[in-house]
């Protein structure tokens, strides 16, 4: 546990040493900004306090950032060759990916934590359903997790960051859109299978207020299969053949 | 701590990287690894160091078997990698620190560490510097501090002088030296006159395997074998030099060099020494003995003759 957090720390420093943490919060906060209040903005229109909006924007904001975030975790330490260094010290390879996994949440709930403005402005507003707002966030933060999940697996593949940062990208975008493409094109078992691999149909029954077991499963699901997947990388140097 | 290996072997794809290599390391040895490039050193230490798992044989740590127990092993070895990769956007402090946490060193003994291992290393002036502002040389001490930082049993150096100035360099063998007398230390080089220095016992590694294991002096006496010695006479006109030296019991080959005049090169017969019969020939002859210089076998014969 120490380990993790050791780890985790030096992680959550580096981001922010290399400008790649204000970087993130401030573009992410400008975007989501303008969509949210300015930019073919419907939240005075509608006549309802709530914040649809930014967790639509949030969305497809945070499926392009966290590749971004996640795309050196791995691929760095492999190319300079300090994973030696580190995996020579006393943690197992599960701190290592654990430790990175929760310095890259912990930074995304720094930014998630900087909108918390909105929410008090749209509750001056008028009535709002706090339930609402509070799932669409844990939504946005298990969709999150689910992605540096997967950001720290493609990581864990190659030594280029731009490689990885495609490459998360393009796993991301099956569950984030293709999924759902093949759902609605597709009819019966398929469908149904389709539709429940798409992370919308969670993210959006979670944005409700509703908090399904069913839900909380798939995305626990994919964050641990990605950091398995990511340590059985590491490991991979350490098998006897 | 003692390290013991047995029939270790680590396959790369179809080359034997490593090829059934055993020996044992006694506690407080200091051990050197030579061998030309590529022969299989630093992927010995990657084994060692459970940075990389062996593909046959077994690695001992005081009986602990490295297989099994890596976080303990881990705890007990230092490690300096070859190339010493080194997190460049850390302060060297914030990366000393970072090591002595990651390696469960005490809180209440963190900063002391921190401190004797930044005056052992020199890194007083600079160590408030990012490690990526720092020369080669510092880096390189960097990588010791951050090897020694929790006071290891072991110590595994893989090229610890490399990028290091000469003042530099006899700094840190005298540091390995000191170190050497209560820890284990395996260090690996190139520079054949440097594992001398260093180290109480040399391995030499070619192509995996184990091709001569002993201290500098024995290793010299087994490539030596014949006693090999100068001489440079001077003598009447007209006296056969040659012709008389051929003719001692214990000289089995005389050569004449060509930088001088009367200037030999005087083979011994195994085991024998043939300077007494060659200063008595003089005197017996009434020469006069200008030169006797006997021709030591340097480490680098031995280590061009094992390796070839």
């Amino acid at each position: 546990m120490k380990s993790i957090w050791v780890i985790t720390k030096r992680e959550l420093t580096s981001y922010f040493d290399s400008l790649i943490a204000y970087l993130m919060i401030i573009i992410f906060l400008i975007l989501s900004g303008i969509f949210t209040w300015l930019y073919g903005s419907t939240i005075f229109l509608i006549g309802q306090a709530d914040l649809q909006v930014f967790f639509g924007i949030s969305y497809w904001t945070l499926f392009f950032f966290i590749p971004a975030i996640t795309m050196r975790t791995l691929a760095e330490e492999t190319r300079s060759g300090t994973i030696e260094l580190l995996s020579t010290k006393a943690v197992s390879d599960w701190q290592i990916v654990v430790g990175k996994f929760v310095a890259s949440l912990l930074l995304l709930c720094i930014a998630l934590a900087c909108t918390i403005p909105y929410y008090i402005t749209v509750s001056k507003l008028g009535d709002v359903d706090h339930g609402a707002i509070i799932g669409g966030y844990f939504g946005l933060l298990l969709m999150s997790a689910m992605y540096i999940s997967i950001g720290i697996f493609s990581s864990s593949l190659t030594n280029n960051q731009i490689v990885a940062f495609l490459l998360a990208l393009f796993i991301g975008s099956f569950f984030h859109i293709l999924f759902q493409f093949m759902a609605s094109g597709s009819t019966g078992l398929i469908a149904h299978i389709m539709d429940y691999l798409s992370v919308r149909t969670h993210y959006e029954s979670l944005s409700r207020g509703v908090v399904d077991t069913r839900d909380l499963i798939y995305f626990g699901s994919f964050i641990l299969a990605g950091l398995v997947l990511s340590q059985t990388m590491l490991s991979k140097r350490n098998w006897h053949n | 701590m003692a390290i013991l290996i047995e029939n270790l072997t680590k396959v790369y794809g179809d080359q034997k990287a490593v090829d059934d290599i055993s020996f044992e390391v006694k506690t407080g040895e200091v051990v050197g690894f030579l061998g030309p490039n590529g022969a299989g050193k630093s992927t010995t230490m990657k084994m060692i160091t459970c940075y990389m798992a062996p593909t046959a044989g077994k690695i001992f740590l005081e009986g602990l078997d490295v297989d099994k127990n890596p976080e303990e092993i881990k705890k007990k070895i230092g490690y300096l990698p070859e190339n010493n990769p080194l997190y460049t956007d850390m302060a060297i402090i914030d990366y000393l620190k970072f090591c002595a946490d990651i390696q469960g060193v005490e809180k209440t003994k963190v900063n002391e560490r921190i401190h004797k291992m930044v005056d052992m290393c020199g890194l007083n002036l600079e160590r408030h510097k990012r490690i990526g502002e720092l020369s080669k040389g510092y880096r390189q001490r960097v990588g010791l501090a951050q090897a020694m930082i929790h006071d290891p049993e072991v110590l595994i150096l893989d090229e610890p002088t490399t990028g290091l100035d000469p003042n530099q360099i006899i700094e840190i063998r005298k540091l390995i030296k000191e170190l050497g007398k209560e820890k284990t230390v395996i260090l690996s080089s190139h520079i054949l006159s440097e594992v001398e220095a260093t180290c109480d016992r040399i391995l030499i590694i070619n192509k995996g395997k184990i091709v001569a294991d002993g201290t500098s002096e024995t290793l010299r006496g087994q490539a030596q074998g014949k006693e090999l010695i100068k001489v440079e006479i001077e003598a009447s006109n007209g006296a056969d030099i040659k012709k008389k030296l051929l003719g001692l019991a214990s000289v089995e080959s005389v050569k004449e060099l060509e930088e001088k005049k009367n200037y030999f090169l005087v083979q011994s017969k195994p085991e024998h020494t043939s300077r007494k019969d060659v200063f008595d020939a003089c005197v017996k002859n009434k020469w006069y003995l200008m030169e006797m210089t006997r021709i030591e076998t340097k480490l680098e014969d031995v280590f061009r003759e094992v390796t070839n």
